[in-house]
């Protein structure tokens, strides 16, 4: 894969829409955002206009799901649900939280709306917490340009230590670049460094002790860390899929589907 | 995997938590956004003024607290002023067409040799309810409905929500049910299906259970011409149509704070519980398209409603007809009826012929006004004039209307049981038969409450 920069080069080069053809794709894309950001636009410009929707599974909730290739890469786009948050009880949230814990998503894409950074930032931070394969696609970036407000996707990146990049996913603008950033972050490439809560002393310690014991408790879990936080909050939720062993379910039902088929990746919701 | 051991780890949890300084949840949250705040601080520079801040100057007045409900009590003035206003003459003018058309037809067929009863059930009974609802609420849906289909457009609404919603979690209730409660206004049945926008069962419940309580499409027509007939002219002729427009817009109001006084009630008492919260995205004012305007307002809406209301007039016009014209000794049925209801409809500064009208007009509440002057007309003389003034000198002089009864049948119209597409909604929408019977019932007897004590206290 080159580097160079490749503004101006034809993005089918080297993207090839594959709609609804899931058999056999390397890796899988998660698609997350706040609502109103362009996210089903992007995944548009990805998959092409074909799509699988069914839902998900024992909710109402709409999962569309898309492939693309790139690069002699066969990915897998899922397309969560639009949120602002991944903490309160909606099931939006819930699906989409779920997914990024339990689906193993090789890389995230969050995307942010250009023109309204701090408040997508939110979403970010709660993403940053629960993995560390992200990507940001700042997407808007013309009507952001049109709105005179500058946006330095290099600082953001900075910040947030993943790989931010500015797109304008209605034209096409920026997705070579973002294809390449998500390349590099799945296949391993591209090392990342999350930010994250740092919190007191005392909350370091607490979340160094319990992470371990979750571990222990669900070998294999995608994201202990984030699992002792919640705890520490004192999220009945998550308590109560510690202690009626539905964790280990989810991890254990992760782990027979890990093979990257098509096969629906098991989410088994509270209801 | 044994749960002594997830006991043991949840256990643990719960000591290290006793480690942390209470406001340990707050102190995350406040330092996730003061993070947030100073990466967007320097990663996005706003250079200039723009639209956006033109946006964000207008979101401040009318959202903002002091101005935030004026403004919208006076846009909405605005609308009903238009709708009251622009109708009248339209009306009259389709009224009188509608009733040449009759007679001419009516002459038709006698001379044809048709029998009286035929004439009369078809003509003077399908056709003129027909002829009713068309002439009484077509004018105002093509007026009021485009003009409502703008403010949604220029994306209005979702600023109503705003200004709404600290109400609506004080009274116990989703923020987002101002949201469905102004889909209402268009029509209660979609404002229940919209209702799924509220992701708490309870709270979606209690969004169900009030939606009647603003006047739909349906009913707006009923309090426009009461308001117009008999608040109007208590002033004098030029500001007479603001007289009538305010007036809708009290009852409008009215039905707003009933909303919130039941949705409290609601979750003091069976639907216990708190107000959730959730973020509402203002999306930017956009410039509205006029052609798709005139099109969902007079397709989607105008149409739809109008075709509805036709489809149960014409049953409705054909059962009038019989109960007035089928005699048990020598009083018609509609007058036997009318007579049994009376005693409980002056209870409620009502009549029994009213209440006759909103039995008929259950299908749709579209219907009440057309059937109760239908009810008068073909109990007593025929006329054909049906100017409003015809109309007033009918209720008043003829049938002993004052403006209780126009008072308490715009609050009986605003209150009482929803129409039955909009029971079958709450049924399909809850599938439990006892929600759909308390959303029938509630309303039905908070109507006959509130109109027995004003009838009582006038």
């Amino acid at each position: 894969m080159s580097a160079h920069d490749c503004g101006s080069c034809s993005i089918n080069a080297e993207l090839a829409r594959m709609g609804v053809s899931l058999d056999k794709v390397d890796r899988v894309i998660a698609l997350a955002g706040n609502p109103n950001t362009g996210k089903s636009t992007l995944f548009n410009a990805l998959t092409g206009l074909k799509q699988h929707t069914g839902n998900w599974p024992g909710k109402t909730v709409t999962r569309a799901e898309g492939a693309f290739a790139f690069d002699h890469v066969r990915y897998k786009l899922v397309d969560l649900p639009g949120t602002y948050s991944l903490l309160s009880a909606s099931h939006d949230e819930e699906i989409a939280r779920d997914f990024l814990l339990f689906g193993h998503p090789d890389t995230t894409i969050v995307v942010v709306d250009a023109t309204a950074i701090e408040r997508n930032l939110n979403l970010v931070l709660q993403v940053l917490e629960i993995t560390s394969r992200v990507v940001i696609a700042v997407n808007l970036m013309d009507e952001a340009k049109r709105k005179n407000i500058e946006v330095d996707v290099r600082s953001l990146s900075r910040d947030l230590g993943v790989p931010a990049v500015g797109i304008t996913a209605r034209t096409g603008n920026g997705i070579h670049a973002l294809l390449e950033a998500v390349a590099g972050v799945s296949s391993g490439s591209v090392h990342t460094e999350p930010l994250r809560i740092k919190g007191t002393p005392e909350f370091q310690r607490a979340i160094s002790e319990l992470g371990p014991l979750i571990e222990s408790l669900a070998p294999g879990v995608p994201n202990a860390r984030w699992i002792a936080i919640r705890l520490l909050d004192g999220d009945a939720e998550v308590e109560q899929a510690l202690s009626s062993g539905r964790l280990v379910e989810l991890v254990a039902s992760q782990q027979e589907t890990a093979q990257r088929s098509s096969a629906k990746i098991s989410l088994q919701g509270t209801q | 995997m044994s749960s002594s051991n997830a006991a043991a780890v949840l256990q643990r949890a719960a000591e290290l938590r006793s480690t942390l300084s209470g406001q340990f949840r707050d102190e995350t949250v406040k330092s996730i956004y003061a993070e947030a705040e100073r990466i967007a601080g320097r990663a996005s520079h706003h250079a200039g003024t723009a639209r956006y801040d033109f946006d964000q100057r207008i979101d401040r007045i009318v959202t903002s607290p002091i101005f935030g409900l004026p403004i919208m009590a006076l846009l909405l003035a605005i609308v009903f002023w238009l709708t009251v206003a622009g109708a009248n003459v339209p009306s009259a003018m389709l009224a009188s067409g509608f009733f040449w058309f009759e007679d001419q037809a009516a002459a038709v067929f006698t001379n044809a040799g048709a029998p009286w009863w035929l004439t009369g059930f078809i003509w003077h009974g399908v056709f003129r309810g027909l002829a009713w609802v068309v002439s009484v609420m077509l004018p105002p849906m093509m007026i009021f409905f485009p003009l409502f289909t703008m403010l949604e457009d220029l994306g209005y609404l979702p600023r109503v929500a705003f200004n709404l919603d600290f109400l609506f979690s004080r009274a116990g209730a989703h923020g987002k049910q101002a949201l469905t409660m102004a889909m209402g206004f268009g029509c209660n049945a979609a404002g229940i299906i919209s209702t799924r926008v509220i992701d708490s069962p309870r709270e979606r419940l209690v969004a169900i259970l009030t939606n009647n309580f603003v006047p739909c499409n349906g009913r707006f027509p009923t309090l426009i011409l009461l308001a117009t007939i008999f608040v109007g002219p208590l002033v004098s002729g030029a500001v007479a149509s603001i007289a009538a427009a305010g007036t809708v817009v009290g009852v409008v109001l009215i039905g707003v704070v009933v909303t919130l006084a039941v949705s409290w009630m609601l979750s003091r008492t069976v639907l216990k519980g708190q107000a959730s919260a959730f973020t509402l995205e203002l999306p930017p004012y956009r410039r509205p398209g006029i052609l798709r305007i005139l099109y969902t307002s007079i397709i989607d809406r105008t149409l739809f409603v109008l075709w509805r209301a036709v489809l149960t007039a014409a049953p409705a016009g054909a059962v009038i007809w019989l109960l007035a014209n089928i005699f048990v000794g020598d009083v018609s049925l509609a007058r036997h009826i009318s007579n049994a209801l009376n005693p409980l409809g002056h209870a409620i500064g009502l009549d029994g012929v009213i209440l006759l009208a909103y039995i008929i007009a259950i299908p749709a509440n579209e219907i009440v006004v057309p059937t109760l002057l239908m009810v008068y007309l073909g109990t007593g003389m025929m006329t054909d004039d049906v100017s409003l003034e015809e109309i007033k000198r009918l209720l008043v002089t003829e049938h002993g209307w004052t403006l209780l009864t126009a008072v308490n049948l715009m609050l009986f119209s605003l209150l009482h049981n929803p129409c039955a597409t909009t029971i079958i909604t709450m049924y399909k929408e809850t599938l439990s038969l006892k929600w759909t019977v308390v959303g029938t019932l509630l309303p039905l007897s908070l109507a006959f409450l509130v109109t027995f004590i004003v009838a009582s206290i006038w």
